[in-house]
């Protein structure tokens, strides 16, 4: 009965969702003022459904209800509780009723945190948002529906795929989607902005806040996943340019673009109708990214077992939502204007490298995505673009963004100097060099491209520490250094920290692919090995019991300089339900290096008690590489919070209610 | 006429980028791709030679043996209808098996046998990787036999 009541709550969102994507737009054009009123209403009868039917799906999950077919395809008695709650999004229904929850709260918190807006631009923002969820519940419903019944009912779940029983899952969707469907309410901002023709200084103030959600939900979500395949998967890579991966990272370069266009725009009225392109394109990319995880022409840890139906109903909808936002943007667009003039040497031109560099970048992770995907559709053969092709296009691009990063800040909007420039950054060029030269010495080796990856590094952070003083000092205005300090403006700590989130993600990027050291050897208990100067000694293997599984665990112990410092035990892990076996590391995570310990198979399958394929592992500041992203995020929620989208907004809110036009 | 030397200057430098930008993209394209060849072709001579390449087929069974050093192994892929041989030093990935499907990539060596530097199995017990899939349905197609050769692509239903 609940699962019917779950589908059924699916079917009328769908029609509340269908109400939504028409009337208040059309109410918007026309002027009808009842219609508009209609927008928010809707909104929240959307997501009040939608949040019904994911809570009926859950329930199902929770209580072990095996006659519905998605839950015997992914859960089972036995699976801890936390493990069938995120089954929910286990699968591929499941994981788009989510990415349809994630769209439908976000309509609901404009609905709510809107009040300022104009109601025309709220009608459109949230009718925008209605289509979009309109496209994506008819696909729930006529390709993917969770709610099917199995008669008769099956005895026992098919059980939850054993890598995805970690905590990692329990984050990594979520996350992941609300960044996803996040990038829908810039892209909803950029259509309002195009149907209405107004694209002022106040829009881009709106939409600010809610990209940078997007964005850093997005970072978050991308840095968990790679967190969670550096220790589930048992590799000890953090990337793999997998496309998956590959398919949220587009939008995230995009994203970062996009965030850095609307500085612009609001502070300049410039970029206009470079925002609004940008917009269109980081959710476009988010439902290319779905099309491509979803449809099955990707192979992939992600790709789920496929219908052709549903790949041919999400790339039709990618190409009307593509099509007719472009369609609309080459008729708007002009209407729309391009905005305040600048410089050869600005800040805006800065920025607008910037941009570009970051799409150039985007488009060579797309063409390196979709390039195997053309060849193998022309027939022409089977090929496979590897991580050297994207590590030999990025490390280019990269680094000039990384340089400018630096200049940016330094530059006066309009009309900057570069003596001037020069003159405020030299101290951070002779910092750079000289971590540049110094710290792979240390390291025991000096390779041209880890001084590179070190001295863009410390670069960054030393421009962006002269640049604070210097921004501190000229608004001190009496007061002392930590007053003034304290007092600068969220969006400007905010942009800082994010930069030193890059450069220490850059930091981790080039130690741990300098200096790591890796080790696959035969080990028999009492025996040992050394990797960087760490100790491991093989205590041999124990069986252990699970919840839901066995395991063989290892037990190691680790040493320096002849010291034990603690015991390390990787299981290798083997399911009840699934004759599928797991390796869980061990790793001794530290600030300035992991260690890790994986099992790999017993030399003999019949002597598990005997020698044992091991790989050990010693990764320099591979900590770093998440902790860049923590710190990115975090200061896009500095940024997120600066005062001035809340207080001036507000002032500004009646007289942007009638006619103010930039 | 001043801002629109600028603005040529602009233009042109803007292109010289994206001029070089692209040609090192089609330069690492060229370099960096890996044609998949199955057992069949191989064992035609289609094989690149020196240079690296995928092969994709099922883990022949009885085939899996690993030399003294504990961490080298030996092992089949084969399409059903020709055979290779294939060295792999290091681990395997977990859903490595014989008589599951399987991708690695590697060169040849001059005794005829493939020496791997990668070894990808797939993330799902039932889930066929579909170059693996496609070597065995081409090889099946090959030799006229009536196996349905999207079973195997598909997944089992165990429920």
């Amino acid at each position: 009965m609940i699962p019917e009541l779950g589908h059924f709550a699916l079917i009328l969102s769908a029609l509340v969702a269908l109400v939504l994507g028409t009337l208040p737009l059309i109410g918007a054009h026309t002027n009808r003022l009842a219609w508009v009123a209609l927008a928010r209403p809707a909104a929240t009868a959307m997501a009040l459904l939608v949040t019904f039917s994911f809570a009926c799906l859950t329930q199902a999950f929770v209580a072990n209800d095996f006659s519905v077919v998605y839950v015997a395809q992914h859960s089972n008695s036995l699976l801890p509780i936390q493990y069938r709650v995120a089954g929910v999004w286990g699968g591929h229904e499941g994981s788009l009723l989510l990415w349809i929850l994630m769209l439908t709260w976000w309509a609901f918190l404009v609905a709510m945190l809107s009040r300022q807006l104009p109601e025309a631009m709220v009608a459109r923002v949230l009718g925008t948002l209605g289509l979009v969820g309109f496209g994506f519940l008819l696909f729930i419903l006529f390709t993917s529906n969770p709610f099917e019944r199995l008669l008769p009912a099956a005895a026992e779940g098919r059980d939850l795929n054993p890598l995805l029983q970690d905590p990692g899952l329990v984050i990594h969707p979520p996350l992941l989607y609300m960044g996803y469907v996040g990038f829908s309410v810039a892209f909803a901002f950029a259509i309002a902005a195009l149907l209405s023709g107004k694209l002022d200084a106040a829009w881009a103030r709106w939409s600010r806040p809610w990209t940078m959600a997007a964005w850093i939900f997005l970072t978050l979500g991308i840095a968990m996943g790679s967190w969670w395949a550096y220790y589930e998967l048992g590799w000890g890579g953090w990337w793999f340019w997998d496309p998956v991966e590959n398919a949220s990272f587009m939008p995230w370069l995009i994203g970062t673009a996009l965030i850095h266009s609307l500085a612009v725009t609001e502070k300049r009225g410039s970029f206009k109708n470079w925002t609004v392109l940008l917009a269109i394109a980081a959710f476009s990319l988010s439902l290319l990214g779905t099309f491509l995880v979803r449809s099955g022409v990707l192979t992939s840890v992600h790709a789920f077992a496929t219908d052709p139906r549903r790949g041919i109903f999400i790339l039709i909808f990618l190409v009307a939502v593509i099509g007719s936002s472009l369609a609309l943007f080459a008729a708007r667009a002009p209407k729309v204007g391009l905005g305040g003039r600048f410089g050869l040497v600005s800040r805006e031109s800065l920025l607008l490298t910037n941009n570009v560099l970051l799409v150039v970048a985007c488009a060579t992770v797309l063409l390196g995505t979709l390039y195997p995907l053309l060849i193998d559709a022309l027939g022409v053969g089977k090929i496979s673009v590897g991580p050297p092709y994207f590590n030999a296009v990025f490390v280019p691009v990269m680094t000039p963004i990384l340089f400018l990063m630096g200049i940016g800040p330094f530059a006066r909007w309009k009309e900057a100097s570069i003596p001037e420039i020069a003159k405020a950054v030299k101290w951070a060029l002779v910092v750079g060099i000289l971590v540049a030269i110094a710290l792979p010495l240390l390291y025991g080796q000096w390779f041209a491209m880890t001084a590179l990856g070190l001295l863009l590094a410390a670069w960054i952070v030393a421009t962006a520490i002269l640049n604070f003083i210097e921004r501190v000092q000229h608004t001190r205005a009496g007061r002392g250094f930590l007053a003034a300090a304290l007092s600068q403006p969220r969006t400007f700590v905010g942009m800082h920290l994010a930069h030193i989130g890059i450069a220490v993600f850059v930091v981790g990027v080039t130690m741990v692919g300098s200096y790591q050291d890796e080790k696959d050897i035969k080990l028999a208990p009492g025996q040992s090995v050394d990797v960087a100067g760490y100790h491991f000694t093989f205590n041999g293997v124990k069986a252990v019991e699970g919840p839901n599984y066995v395991a063989a665990q290892g037990e190691f112990d680790l040493a320096v300089d002849g010291k034990f410092v603690r015991k390390m035990n990787p299981e290798k892990r083997t399911y009840h339900s699934s004759a599928m076996p797991m390796t869980e590391a061990a790793i001794d995570a530290g600030f300035l290096r992991d260690v890790y310990v994986s099992l790999g198979e017993p030399i003999d399958r019949d002597k598990p008690e005997g020698e044992w394929a091991v790989r050990v592992y010693y990764k320099p500041f591979v900590d770093w590489i998440w902790g860049g992203c923590i710190l990115m995020s975090l200061g896009g929620l500095i940024a997120m919070l600066d005062r001035r989208y809340r207080v001036r907004a507000r002032a500004a809110a009646p007289v942007s209610a009638g006619t103010q036009q930039a | 006429m001043k801002t629109r030397h600028k603005k040529l200057a602009l233009i042109g430098g803007a292109l010289a980028i994206l001029g070089i930008i692209a040609a090192l993209v089609l330069n690492a394209l060229n370099s960096n791709i890996a044609l998949y060849i199955s057992p069949t072709d191989v064992a035609a001579g289609k094989a690149p030679v020196g240079k690296p390449f995928r092969i994709g087929g099922l883990v022949k069974e009885d085939s899996v043996a690993r030399e003294a050093d504990g961490v080298t192994i030996r092992f089949v892929v084969t399409d059903t209808a020709k055979d290779i041989t294939v060295n792999y030093k290091g681990i395997l990935p977990d859903l490595f098996k014989e008589g599951k499907g399987v991708v690695a990539q590697g060169k040849m060596t001059e005794a005829g046998t493939f020496s791997a530097s990668e070894v990808l199995a797939k993330h799902d017990e039932n889930y066929m990787p579909p170059e693996a899939a496609k070597a065995v349905d081409d090889a099946q197609k090959a030799a006229n036999k009536h196996v349905s050769p999207s079973s195997l692509s598909q997944p089992k239903a165990s429920y």
